[in-house]
């Protein structure tokens, strides 16, 4: 898709889809409202808790309730399988939802960077296999991280170059490559069979790949991402990163570095990756080269365009529905058949809102809800 | 605050939906639920469409119900992956909370599920297809049983008719990954004890599609080629080596002369003739419970119904191990109470009744017993088909080996340059 495109996508599409991207600039931020004085301009109040005061709606307040209760709610199999799961895979498609929605990249080579940590983690950590270096989980982490970042930044340099479908095809290409770079490797990688018994440690006696524990560290690292790209994208380096989504040459003759950007973008996007693949290792148990296969590399971008790609809670929101989905399509229909249900659900998320879920959703308030100023987010950056 | 309304209604939807999930699952009632898992995805689709038949099959010859409980079989399908088949599995034993497990279909998926039985002491794991050694070898889990054999057992007797066809050297030829290691042990035990040798192996990547280069280091000192390549990769190298002009015998492993082998239509299609082989059923085997068999399957699945002329080697494997599930149900008179102690203590001591002969479980429970060496022949009409021409009963798990001195198959192991 070319920078145009995007544009006018980002700009004609139903805007209220992106609810409040700039929270903090409260009723400033339509350029028709006028800004509304500030209650707590004259408190004496320390300036983290002014912060939670104007940002903190009671939505925030029952979803974090929510998100923290549900192990009392349902049964420990949701929380492991669907909860847990969807938080891992809502995580690694933030990573793409962060470079698709803000920096105009859609990179399918995603599941291959969380795969990378993954990997990195049985390779150096301890796994069921002889050939693991068997180092401590507190340096084998940190270190597979490090190699998602890398791995992201040199993909991202690789393909900043390019745009639309050809970024895509790079992407794919590098994917493809190291999915059969695994499966055919036996002294690093073990092959067809990768890594068995890949846990997660104990910590203080808390056994971490019991249901609860697992959710909740999925829970705090889900929690850390969406905050993360949250804040990124009203720091100037994401406003820069959507104005180069925008109009790279404009923002090139405005003295920015484009290039220097998205591939930054790709370091972020890495990060967010790695520590998804590393929870995935962990929620699976192992990893072989069917974790990085051409139709998780697909199934990742069915995620993100699923949920909506204009606000970090879609990604989130497509991995609930996808998960749901691959769990439970099966008792709806006949056993042969319920790979259609998944497809089926896609193509009508997609075919009536183009933006995924969170478009479904805006549509259903324009129509239903109350009236409200249509204004464009994209350009309250600028 | 136009989104507070918004976040609540998502909420309330999102918090309904799990709930009405959370309701799906109900306490025990009067049926006992069997929970199936077989590959209805990805590489082995078609096997495992047919490994359900052979399930379903076992049940309805009890007409789906045992000792006065009905049968209540609930589904999965997994691709051949073993975390989508951990998934699968798990959502069968907590969600659906199923009382016996039968599943997963192939090796890896097999060794993942084992693993998982361990923190599921409450359900009774029986295999499906699985074929890998490690799953009762290494690590064994005690509510997880196996009543079919696996790929090294199945290869036993390979190695006698192999000398007795004079074939003193054997290359090796075989895809890289545990099914075809433990293959090349059942063969290599009994090949290098008789003297055999086997001086090169060569590993290929599953689903590979060029095989000139393997072609090209086949020694000219060896009598034969022991070639462990599945359906199609089986012909891609048949068609390679025809056209390379090699010329050696060939042997088969257990799931390599198939019916794709044998509807070859190449120049070397009479050099085929006399090719042998082993595994755990021969369609042409003529024992009277193998052609009951046979004759239910084929009249529950007709092929126009989409089920296969003869049942495949899943539908056999999943209709034994469901087989034993049932029976071992019928044993204990339906009594799974007690963490289904009775129910185990009635599987493991059982001998049972399967269509090409008995089986019982060892310690680790595993199955002993039967393999069928077969050769193909050509009918009077110029049809290729296979001839059993040796049945081998009683093999277990270590191939008559001691089992402190049976080391598992791998590229390495075993080794008779």
């Amino acid at each position: 898709m070319t920078a145009a495109k995007w544009r006018r996508a980002m700009n004609t599409g139903v805007v209220s889809a992106v609810p409040r991207l700039l929270p903090s600039a409260g009723g400033s931020a339509a350029p028709t409202a006028a800004p509304a004085p500030d209650p707590y301009a004259d408190s004496n109040a320390p300036r983290w808790l002014k912060f939670l005061w104007r940002n903190l709606s009671p939505r925030h307040v029952f979803t974090l309730a929510f998100v923290l209760l549900l192990p009392l709610i349902v049964s420990p199999f949701i929380i492991y399988q669907v909860a847990s799961q969807a938080l891992i895979f809502g995580l690694i498609a933030l990573s793409l939802t962060f470079l698709a929605g803000y920096g105009g990249m859609v990179s399918l080579a995603q599941m291959s960077v969380a795969g990378m940590a993954g990997y990195a983690l049985a390779v150096l950590g301890v796994s069921g296999t002889e050939t693991s270096l068997g180092w401590p989980w507190g340096v084998v982490v940190p270190f597979a991280l490090f190699i998602a970042v890398l791995c992201s930044t040199l993909i991202g340099w690789l393909s900043v170059r390019t745009d639309g479908i050809y970024t895509i095809m790079i992407t794919l290409a590098i994917g493809v490559a190291f999915y059969y770079l695994v499966l055919q490797n036996y002294t690093v990688f073990n092959g067809f069979q990768g890594f068995q018994k890949v846990y997660p440690p104990q910590i203080y006696g808390v056994n971490l790949s019991d249901p609860v524990p697992f959710y909740f560290l999925c829970l705090f690292w889900a929690m850390a991402g969406y905050f993360l790209i949250q804040w990124l994208v009203r720091t100037p380096f994401g406003i820069a990163l959507q104005g180069t989504r925008d109009n790279a040459r404009r923002m090139s003759s405005l003295g920015y570095n484009v290039t220097a950007h998205r591939v930054a973008a790709y370091a972020v996007s890495g990060l967010l990756a790695g520590v998804g693949g590393v929870l995935l290792v962990w929620y699976n148990g192992l990893i072989s080269p069917g974790s990085v296969g051409t139709g998780w590399l697909i199934n990742l971008l069915v995620i993100a365009v699923l949920g909506g790609m204009k606000h970090p809670i879609g990604a989130f929101l497509g991995a609930i529905v996808f998960i749901l989905l691959q769990t439970f399509a099966i008792d709806v229909i006949d056993r042969e058949r319920f790979n259609l249900v998944i497809g089926g659900v896609f193509l009508s998320i997609v075919l009536f809102s183009p933006d995924g879920l969170l478009g479904l959703w805006a549509k259903l308030r324009m129509r239903f809800g109350p009236s409200q100023v249509i204004t464009s987010t994209t350009r309250r950056h600028l | 605050m136009k989104n507070t309304k918004r976040i609540w209604i998502r909420s309330i939807l999102c918090a309904a939906a799990m709930a009405s999930l959370n309701g799906i699952a109900f306490g025990q009632g009067q049926p006992v639920k069997i929970g199936l898992l077989a590959t209805l995805e990805g590489p082995f689709a078609a096997g495992g469409a047919d490994g359900m038949r052979g399930a379903e099959l076992a049940v309805k010859q009890r007409g789906g119900v045992v000792a006065g409980r009905k049968i209540e079989i609930i589904k999965a399908s997994s691709d051949a992956k073993p975390d989508v088949a951990v998934n699968a599995t798990r959502k069968l034993v907590e969600q659906d909370k199923v009382d016996i497990m039968v599943g997963p279909l192939s090796g890896g998926e097999g060794i993942a599920v084992k693993d998982y039985s361990k923190t599921q002491p409450q359900v009774t794991f029986i295999n499906g297809g699985s074929g890998a050694q490690a799953t009762t070898l290494v690590n064994t889990s005690s509510n997880f049983f196996r009543f079919n054999t696996e790929g090294a057992q199945w290869m036993v007797g390979l190695g006698k008719a192999a000398m007795d066809k004079g074939y003193k050297r054997t290359m090796i030829i075989a895809e890289d990954y545990a099914f075809p290691y433990s293959q090349v042990q059942g063969f290599m035990a009994e090949y290098c004890r008789l003297g055999g040798k086997v001086p090169v192996k060569a590993w290929v990547p599953l689903g590979g599609k060029d095989y000139s280069s393997v072609i090209a280091t086949i020694p000219k000192d060896v009598d034969a080629l022991l070639v462990i390549l599945g359906g199609a990769d089986a012909v891609n190298f048949l068609t390679q080596y025809e056209n390379s002009g090699g010329d050696k015998p060939m042997m088969g492993g257990s799931i390599t002369v198939s019916q794709d082998v044998l509807n070859y239509k190449g120049k070397r299609r009479d050099s085929l003739v006399g090719t042998i082989s082993a595994g755990p059923l021969a369609d042409s085997f003529d024992g009277a419970d193998w052609k009951a068999f046979v004759a239910d399957y084929q009249r529950n699945y007709p092929v126009s119904a989409g089920g296969y002329p003869s049942p495949s080697l899943f539908a056999f494997v999943y209709y034994v191990n469901m087989k034993a599930a049932l029976d071992g149900l019928a044993a204990v008179n339906g009594d799974l109470s007690g963490g289904q102690a009775k129910y185990r203590d009635a599987l493991q001591k059982m001998v049972l009744k399967t269509p090409t002969g008995d089986v019982r479980l060892d310690s680790n429970r595993q199955a002993i017993g039967t393999t069928f060496v077969t050769e193909v022949v050509k009918d009077s009409r110029g049809n290729l088909s296979t001839k059993v021409s040796r049945k081998v009963d009683n093999i277990d798990q270590t191939l008559g080996i001691k089992p402190e001195d049976f080391k598992m198959g791998s590229r390495d192991v075993p080794a008779c340059p």
